[in-house]
């Protein structure tokens, strides 16, 4: 508490004794959405931590990004729309180069505003599916993945398992999920992949206030036993989920998830949780150069709010990720238009020639940290490839190769769901913003 | 017919042909059941001898829960953070009745349930900004509670039984009991009672009624803690916890707003209800219908009974 | 000495019935719709209009749902969110299936259907009583909300599960949809809220209301002086449903512009029956009081650190600001347990014996 108190009280001096200096230089305004309260901030909290540690590490180290001071300012969501739209319309104001609105929920109401405000949304690995399409989207950013990408790597997954997609025939695959849009999502997909694959598919949807309570859905899945069963969960669904699985017995390295649960909701879900897998596209741990410098710069020097054995957690690696993009979505924006200052929609067009190679990783002190990723004006998700990694008790571990995901599958789901969109949407924009050049 | 087939005659057929199923299903309601009477509990109590339809049991689980794992990560040891933390409740109850009930004396229902819901949103800021957002892990080995499960070869199958779900049914057991003793042997229980029946006949033989509601707060601040653990050894230890409290609310209206039987009897009813429907019926429009049932089911019970089952009978004089 | 009605005589009945039965409150009346309509929308910034006026007004509206069910009615409803909804989904349905009609058209048809379905789940309110009654509506809010994520057709097969609200316009001005701009959709749910606060002041100062105020004080007395209690409740559902209903459709196309089943979720509920109760049950321009206490104070809470140039952790605000709500609930209950409503009425006859203290 003490300490808590105390980091509070140091961040608020520091940051008081940067807003006035920051004034005179020059200097970009960077909202983050953030959720540490509320019934989802176990997830929402590493991840504002890494997200805003990144950035103020960029801040301390190089004094920004291109010679412009970053200037931070996080706004409570909840998690709740409600809020969430109104943290929106508090920031829209001040000239933020993008939003990052960490909820499948507050992202859906900024999609169509993202245009006419001409501020960028990047919605990492969340939100609508069908915006990865640029053509219809010019103002979303989803990547590196949609849950639909996701999807197609956990069944490929389970087929290389198996010995073989082919093999999948007659298996059962059963899928527990939140039952709201991100649960339901995945559904066509799966659905599809079912009857290509002849795999039997079983639905065991958790509703919002049963997160803690899943056992009728854990029994059903005792009764139907499945060979596999796959989780898009959230919160404390996710810790609930692996205790319910461990109660009935049902081998850890046949359950497999989509790439939310987090360290803390391993430790929750107690020992019976090893073997438990999950999708991830990017490291774990410390033991490269920039999280270094954020531990030497930001959290030593108390400038975080993290607990230092937390830097490092796979939903603390996820918000560096996250500004990682922030990041270079702001300096490809600089080199493309040769301003310091930029706007939101410099920002758009940084994102969508974003070409982030190994070289460039290495440059971040990143390398090895992900995959190479790049954007384009047609394709703003990129739909990168993701590994899986298994939780050994005490760490996230990765056990397999990058796995690509079945582009021939996701790609005219995604086209018909961007298409649907817009002809659902009456006078949605045609696309204007030119395209420009790969840098 | 098909539809009628699937309705009334394939769940039982299923019922028959996986017995071990049924009884598994049949226990994991009685557990689920056991935990909303819990938190149902701590409603009846205060109902019962303040009139208070206290919306803040919800919160009051998690805080104390919040209270103990918190108080033993900042290092004090298991044993000494739980009487920490009774002891917290014990102050909690103290603030509620001075700073909250006893200004309120003699206010309508619904205003009092308001003012509880004004102490929710003061205990989640407060939980939250000492205890900080992020979930906790329960201490349950430190509390010496039993882990693993213990499995009975049945009808061909087996069925397996949580220790820790054993352990909250022994000890819901014995704290009915204890209360039911409490409230029937001790000088503090009749007057208890003598409260509930009529604030004023109580008040003008000598009780005191600040002092009978610090108890019955308090008492209820010891059911949430042990609500709390057990709720928190099933899953973890976080805000999310408060939504379950709401579904102690058709347990409550089930078995009547005044009666400790009450809350047992329609916990059980409405946890194995609604885990019997879900298993067999819920598949039918796609499951995840636990949502809801609890609801359909109290108030299927509700037009015949409209005070509960368990309620007191509702006389209406012109 | 400011409000006397002194020299103001009632000749007839209307007269003396009338809501505004004083010039001062007339003027008083005329001043706030000057305000409203004219000043507000001049002055305020699109962050004020958006942010603060419209969700204000919106959920003016839905607590006046509210009110007339268990302010008036002495019925306790928890299923206000999912009647929302309702609204909200039909409108949506009604929009899409038939884009030529005016929005505004099925704004109010959207009320209609949520009206149905309230008169449904209001039918065991005969039967079922005071906080046993919240179980039904709450069985309502449930039900409904599992419709909502469940029935694909409700959300036209998107595969986001959401409300993607499209653009409708007014005389050619865009209402709803990211074009629009916060003034006229501000003038539109203005106009509304005017309009059906109107409606429903006559509603309750005349025979339906009395009716209603009747039930509620005793319903059994209510039924031995000849009102027949069904068809009462059923129309207080019906109505107070019908207002939820606009209020859920304006919400989520004039302010949201988009919305997941999420935001009907039972906490929606709660919020309104704070403002309900902490504006005043059983009056109308409590609901007004309750909607701007409950839900523009911890906006200004939120705003008030970096206002005086406090940097405290958005986190920490927002702590913060549950504590402050919650204490202040308990506060107003406590000096004043009849509402805000009540403290205006006090408030005002303080005014008219000043300097007097009676």
């Amino acid at each position: 508490m003490v300490r808590k108190l105390s980091t509070i009280l140091a961040t608020a001096i520091v940051a008081s004794a940067f807003a006035l200096p920051a004034k005179a230089q020059d200097s970009i305004y960077v909202p983050l959405f953030t959720y540490r309260t509320g019934p989802f901030s176990g997830s929402g909290i590493p991840i504002a931590n890494g997200m805003r540690d990144y950035l103020t590490m960029l801040n301390e180290r190089d004094g920004g990004i291109g010679g412009a001071k970053l200037i931070l300012e996080e706004c409570e969501t909840g998690y709740d729309t409600k809020k969430g739209v109104e943290c929106y319309e508090a920031v829209k104001g001040k000239n933020p180069v993008m939003i990052n609105p960490w909820s499948t929920g507050i992202t859906l109401p900024l999609i169509p505003r993202a245009a006419v405000d001409k501020i960028p949304i990047l919605s990492m690995a969340y939100g609508l599916s069908a915006s990865a399409d640029g053509e219809t989207f010019p103002w979303i950013f989803n990547p590196p993945n949609t849950y639909w990408d996701g999807l197609s790597m956990i069944i490929k997954y389970i087929g290389e398992q198996e010995g073989g997609l082919d093999k999948l025939k007659g298996k059962k695959i059963g899928y527990i999920y939140l039952d709201a849009g991100f649960g339901r999502e995945p559904l066509p997909l799966f659905d599809q992949l079912a009857r290509d694959l002849g795999f039997e598919l079983k639905l065991y949807p958790v509703p919002a206030d049963s997160m803690q309570n899943q056992s009728s859905q854990w029994l059903s899945v005792r009764r139907d036993r499945p060979d596999y069963m796959v989780l898009y969960g959230w919160g404390a669904l996710n810790p609930t989920a692996v205790k319910e699985a461990a109660k009935i017995n049902y081998p850890m390295e046949k359950f497999i998830s989509i790439w939310w649960p987090g360290d803390d909701d391993m430790r929750s879900a107690g020992p019976g949780g090893k073997g438990f897998k999950t999708l991830n596209w990017h490291a774990v741990g410390t033991d490269f150069p920039a999280l270094q410098d954020i531990q030497k710069l930001v959290v030593d020097k108390g400038l975080s709010q993290a607990p230092k054995n937390s830097v490092g957690e796979v939903l603390y690696n996820r918000g560096v990720y996250n500004s990682m993009l922030i990041a270079e979505g702001i300096r490809n924006a600089q080199k493309l238009t040769g301003k310091t200052v930029v706007t939101g929609e410099d920002v758009r067009r940084g994102l969508e020639t974003l070409n982030i190679d190994e070289a460039r990783l290495k440059e971040l002190g990143l390398e090895g940290f992900a995959g190479p990723i790049k954007l384009t004006c047609t394709d703003h998700n990129g739909h990168r490839p993701a590994f899986m990694q298994q939780w050994d008790g005490e760490k996230w571990v990765k056990i397999s190769e990058p796995i690509e995901p079945m582009a021939d599958r996701v790609k005219p789901l995604l086209e018909a769901a961007a298409r649907d969109y817009a002809e659902k949407s009456t006078g949605w924009p045609k696309r204007t913003e030119p395209c420009d050049k790969q840098s | 017919m098909d539809i009628l087939y699937s309705i009334f005659i394939d769940p039982f057929v299923q019922m028959g042909s996986a017995p071990d199923l049924l009884v598994q299903t049949l226990w994991e309601g009685l557990v689920s059941g056991v935990l909303y009477a819990l938190i149902a509990l701590g409603f009846v109590l205060i109902f019962k001898a303040s009139g208070v339809f206290n919306f803040a049991q919800g919160i009051m689980v998690v805080f104390a829960a919040l209270t103990l794992v918190g108080l033993y990560e900042a290092g004090v040891p298991a044993i000494l953070a739980l009487i920490l933390t009774i002891a917290v409740m014990f102050l909690l109850a103290v603030g509620v009745e001075r700073l909250v009930l006893r200004p309120l004396v003699n206010q309508p229902d619904i205003i009092l349930f308001m003012a509880t819901f004004g102490l929710t949103y003061f205990l989640i800021g407060f939980g939250e900004l000492v205890f900080g957002g992020n979930p906790k892990v329960m201490i349950t080995d430190e509390l010496y509670l039993p882990r693993g499960s213990v499995e009975f070869e049945m009808f061909g199958g087996f069925v397996s039984l949580q220790k820790i779900d054993i352990t909250a049914a022994i000890i819901a057991s014995v704290m009915v009991a204890a209360l039911a003793v409490f409230f029937q042997k001790t000088r503090i229980g009749r007057a208890l009672r003598a409260v509930a029946d009529s604030h004023k006949a109580a008040l003008s033989v000598g009780i005191s009624l600040n002092q009978i509601w610090i108890i019955v707060w308090f008492t209820a601040g010891i059911v949430a803690l042990a609500t709390g653990i057990m709720w928190g050894a099933r899953s973890e230890v976080s805000f999310a916890l408060q939504i379950i409290a709401l579904k102690a609310l058709p347990v409550l209206i089930l078995g009547g707003f005044t009666s400790v039987p009450g809350a047992i009897v329609g916990g059980l009813i409405i946890g194995v209800g609604e885990k019997l429907g879900e298993f067999y019926w819920g598949p039918l429009v796609g499951s995840g219908i636990e949502s809801w049932l609890a609801y359909v089911i109290a108030l299927g019970f509700l037009l015949f009974r409209p005070q509960g089952l368990f309620g007191e009978r509702i006389i209406e004089r012109i | 000495m400011f409000y006397r009605e002194a020299g103001q005589f009632k000749t007839n009945y209307a007269a003396d019935m009338a809501v505004f039965p004083i010039l001062q409150d007339k003027i008083g009346i005329a001043i706030i719709l000057a305000l409203a309509l004219v000043v507000i929308p001049l002055v305020g910034n699109a962050f004020f209009l958006s942010v603060v006026m419209i969700p204000f007004l919106v959920f003016a509206l839905a607590s006046i749902g509210l009110n007339l069910l268990t302010g008036y009615t002495g019925l306790l409803s928890l299923g206000t969110a999912g009647f929302m909804g309702v609204g909200a989904f039909a409108c949506y349905k009604l929009t899409t299936i038939f884009p030529e009609v005016n929005i505004i058209v099925w704004i109010f048809a959207s009320g209609l259907f949520s009206a149905a379905v309230g008169v449904f789940f209001g039918l065991p309110s005969l039967r079922i009583k005071g906080f046993y009654l919240a179980v039904a509506t709450l069985a309502a809010q449930f039900f409904l909300q599992w419709c909502f994520i469940r029935i694909p057709w409700l959300y036209n097969y998107n595969v986001s599960g959401a409300i993607e609200v499209p653009t409708r316009t007014l005389f050619g001005i865009p209402v709803t949809g990211p074009n629009a701009s916060p003034e006229m959709r501000y003038y539109v749910v203005l106009g509304l809220v005017i309009l059906l606060t109107w409606i429903a002041s006559n509603l309750v100062h005349g025979r339906i209301g009395r009716s209603w105020m009747a039930v509620r004080d005793m319903d059994i007395a209510a039924e031995l002086m000849g009102i027949k209690l069904l068809p009462t409740k059923l129309l207080a559902f019906a109505v107070s449903s019908f207002y939820c209903g606009v209020a859920g459709a304006l919400m989520v196309f004039l302010w949201y512009g988009g919305a997941e089943p999420e935001v009907f979720s039972i906490n929606q509920s709660f919020l309104i029956l704070f403002m309900v109760i902490i504006g005043g049950l059983g009056s109308l321009i409590g609901s007004f009081f309750g909607a701007a206490l409950i839900y523009i104070l911890p906006i200004v809470l939120r705003g008030a650190p970096s206002l005086v140039g406090l940097d405290i952790g958005a986190a920490t605000v927002e702590h913060l600001t549950f504590m402050i709500v919650g204490a202040l609930i308990i506060v107003f209950l406590i000096v004043e347990p009849h509402g805000l409503a009540r403290l205006w009425q006090t408030g005002k006859q303080k005014l008219r014996v000043w300097p007097f203290p009676y």
